[in-house]
């Protein structure tokens, strides 16, 4: 528990078998390692079969961001958890595209809502 | 009567009145005509306005050939100038009236200086091509005016026409469709881009359904444009459609060796919203009414 509090402003809960992190605006390198492997130790934990990834904070990306999302579903993926990006604001979306990085491995949805309801009802992935 | 004493500004004093009617006289003589959009007060009015400006001016700053319209003093008459200039683009006067209007000055100008100075042949001749200048220099203004506001009025229609080119319209729960008109440019695809993610988020769309049925050609840009979309609109969350591609574009999409990987393609509207009621789970019976 001691690492929870050492970044409290970015919450990880987990919700029926469903992990969900909230990633900051102003996230650095170490922040970001801590949070991974914060997420992997949870899914680890609660045997989550699911992780939504909100990013409704983020308001400006680079090429780090967009990998570090990229590395953060693809762990959660191979821990056989599937992850939904959640709450891309246009502009990042299309700043994302103009880096080239359409991060087209990664599922997406409008908001935590949906993406709960995709994982509880399998619904099944959009064509990517 | 010395030369001394005639000069444009003791005239413009002096023959106010007659020079004005006079200049309104050669107006309405030589073609402005347009009464329908500036009527005959109004240009009076203008006129009247202009020519007190100039002799006001003309009283303490050169007229004859140490004439310098860049001279600040000369100020006030452009900004009046620019003014009626202004408000003539916006009634939608000719460019051939707009030149008129000053150079008619000319006209008026030159009657007073020949009865002035008509035993001065000399004097007259110089007094007329110094004339002659203020009044060219004065349209040339009023032209660069005209011109800047006509530019003014392109740019806004422009960007009007920009606006209502792309408008993201909700067609039902969850799905928003964007029907292109026309060519599509960088700008235009950035503009329908930001439109439809802004309306992904506010309509809360699964589908978003990108109809190019009135687009009429499609070339590699174009086509870059629209997977940059619809990559952009997955990256949101929603799904990209993209209706309305005729077998002509089917065609040259090959042929240019364009791919349209990860993007649902349809060939009509139709179509398109057929796939979307089936993503968001919904059935449409044809059957129902009989």
């Amino acid at each position: 528990m001691a690492d929870l509090q050492d970044f409290p402003s970015s919450p990880i809960v987990t919700i029926t078998g469903c992990v969900i992190v909230a990633i900051r605006d102003d996230l650095d390198d170490s922040a970001v390692l801590a949070l991974q492997n914060q997420l992997v130790e949870e899914i680890d934990r609660k045997k989550a079969h699911g992780v939504i990834i909100d990013i409704s904070a983020l308001e400006i990306v680079d090429t780090f961001t967009g990998r570090m999302l990229a590395a953060m579903a693809e762990m959660s993926r191979v821990l056989n958890a599937r992850t939904i990006l959640v709450g891309m604001r246009p502009a990042v979306a299309m700043t994302l595209v103009e880096l080239g990085m359409t991060l087209t491995t990664i599922e997406t949805a409008l908001t935590a809502d949906r993406a709960m309801m995709m994982i509880a009802e399998k619904k099944p992935p959009k064509t990517l | 009567m010395s030369s001394e004493t005639v000069d444009l500004a003791s005239l413009l004093k002096s023959g106010f009145e007659q020079i004005l009617a006079d200049w309104l006289r050669v107006q309405a003589e030589e073609g402005i005509k347009r009464t329908d959009v500036i009527s005959a007060d109004e240009t009076s009015r203008q006129s009247r306005t202009l020519l007190a400006s100039f002799a006001r001016v003309a009283e303490d700053t050169a007229t004859d050939s140490d004439f310098d319209f860049d001279n600040p003093a000369w100020d006030p008459v452009r900004e009046v100038l620019g003014d009626i200039s202004k408000t003539r683009t916006e009634r939608g006067v000719s460019p051939t009236e707009m030149a008129w209007f000053v150079a008619s000055l000319k006209q008026a100008l030159f009657n007073a200086l020949r009865k002035a100075l008509e035993d001065e042949p000399r004097t007259l001749v110089s007094g007329i091509s110094d004339a002659s200048r203020i009044v060219d220099q004065f349209a040339l203004h009023a032209f660069d005016v005209y011109v800047q506001e006509r530019e003014a009025i392109i740019e806004r229609q422009q960007s009007e026409m920009t606006e209502v080119s792309a408008p993201v319209v909700k067609i039902w729960d969850r799905i928003v469709t964007v029907p292109l008109l026309g060519t599509l440019d960088s700008f235009r695809a950035q503009t329908v881009m930001e439109n439809l993610l802004q309306a992904i988020l506010d309509r809360e769309a699964e589908v978003a359904i990108i109809d190019i049925t009135g687009v009429s050609t499609v070339d590699t840009m174009v086509a870059q444009h629209l997977l940059r979309t619809a990559a952009a609109v997955r990256l949101m969350g929603a799904e990209c459609v993209i209706s309305g591609i005729s077998p002509k574009i089917a065609q040259t999409i090959v042929h240019l060796g364009v791919e349209l990987p990860n993007v649902v393609t349809r060939s009509d509207l139709q179509s398109g919203l057929a796939y979307a009621f089936e993503r968001i789970g919904l059935h449409v019976d044809m059957n129902a009414h009989g």
